[in-house]
């Protein structure tokens, strides 16, 4: 069996951008930016998964049906959060209509 | 035509190669795909909390920070940086079966991994104890002194929630390592065959990414907010 053996240095590499990432998530989140915080805080979280998925989990070098089913997580959990805000964010919108 | 008896009657093959399975490629591959359709089923498992999560702080943004001000930044980074450490001893261990290493490699690797998991909780348990001494545990016990005590008694549900059922987690992980920990000493893995190792680091490094979110999401929120 032959699965793709990247070299130690990449795994290395890859660990010190993850911590590189939360030194840098810990330093922003004392600063007060209003709501760039949050852009920021899960831009990088984003960042981290998606290193973690592409290298420590292979998925770079998966087939295409990994990918698929990797994608279609991701994808059903915006599903999840898109339907469920329309109804939160916009109650109140039509007067007398709030809860 | 005599029967053929249930058993090795045939062709020689890999030792660990399923009958079902054409060659070792074709079990590896179904393996892996199998481990992610149940980490797709985990990511709405842990969704559904983080929807939770949102809504509530949707409805009390300034609440949830007060609430997250409380937790201590130092156990949760330190907690962050032993999971990406843990994660990259797990890649490694992947690795070291994958190349055909001595067992004895494999096998420090996967202790390490299971070391700082350990670690992991062993940090979870001191806030645990903290946050029950302060009374911040949600419940007929619970006190806030903010501003805000029901967002706050939410925020910390929610907290315990997530971070409990990130913890049962890491603990089913531990048990996992284990045994995998075990089958490398049984000289198992190499590079014929190391598909229990890679799923079992599937696994491991998914339980990470969900914390990947949790630091920021329960701890980081608060750290510039002032009472009043």
């Amino acid at each position: 069996m032959s699965g793709h053996v990247a070299p130690k240095s990449m795994y290395y590499a890859v660990f010190a951008a993850l911590i590189v990432g939360t030194a840098l998530t810990v330093m922003v989140a004392f600063i007060d930016l209003g709501a760039m915080n949050n852009v920021l805080m899960l831009g990088i979280a984003c960042t981290k998964a998606l290193l973690v998925i592409l290298f420590f989990m292979h998925v770079r070098w998966s087939t295409r049906l990994t990918w698929l089913v990797v994608a279609s997580g991701f994808f059903w959990l915006l599903i999840l959060f898109g339907i469920t805000m329309t109804d939160y964010l916009t109650r109140g919108w039509v007067p007398g209509t709030w809860r | 035509m005599a029967i053929q008896p249930a058993g090795h009657a045939h062709a020689p093959h890999h030792p660990w190669l399923q009958h079902h399975f054409d060659n070792m490629e074709q079990q590896a591959e179904a393996s892996t795909l199998g481990m992610w359709v149940f980490l797709v089923t985990e990511i709405m498992f842990f969704g559904g909390l983080f929807m939770a999560y949102l809504v509530y702080r949707h409805q009390s943004p300034t609440g949830f920070q007060e609430a997250s001000h409380h937790l201590n930044v130092y156990w949760g980074t330190a907690n962050t940086a032993i999971l990406i450490i843990s994660s990259l001893t797990m890649a490694l261990a992947v690795r070291a079966a994958q190349t055909s290493q001595p067992a004895r490699t494999q096998v420090i690797w996967l202790l390490s991994t299971i070391f700082f998991g350990l670690c992991f909780l062993g940090i979870k348990a001191i806030e645990y104890t903290d946050k029950f001494r302060d009374h911040i545990v949600p419940g007929p016990y619970f006190q806030w002194e903010g501003l805000y005590p029901k967002p706050a008694e939410q925020f910390y549900s929610l907290y315990f929630a997530m971070t409990g059922l990130h913890a049962l987690h890491m603990i089913i992980g531990i048990g996992i390592m284990s045994v995998i920990a075990f089958m490398a000493s049984r000289k198992t893995f190499d590079s014929e065959y190391y598909t229990p190792v890679e799923v079992a680091g599937l696994y491991w490094h998914f339980v990470d990414i969900v914390w990947i979110y949790l630091f920021p999401l329960l701890y980081l929120i608060g750290r510039h907010y002032h009472a009043g």
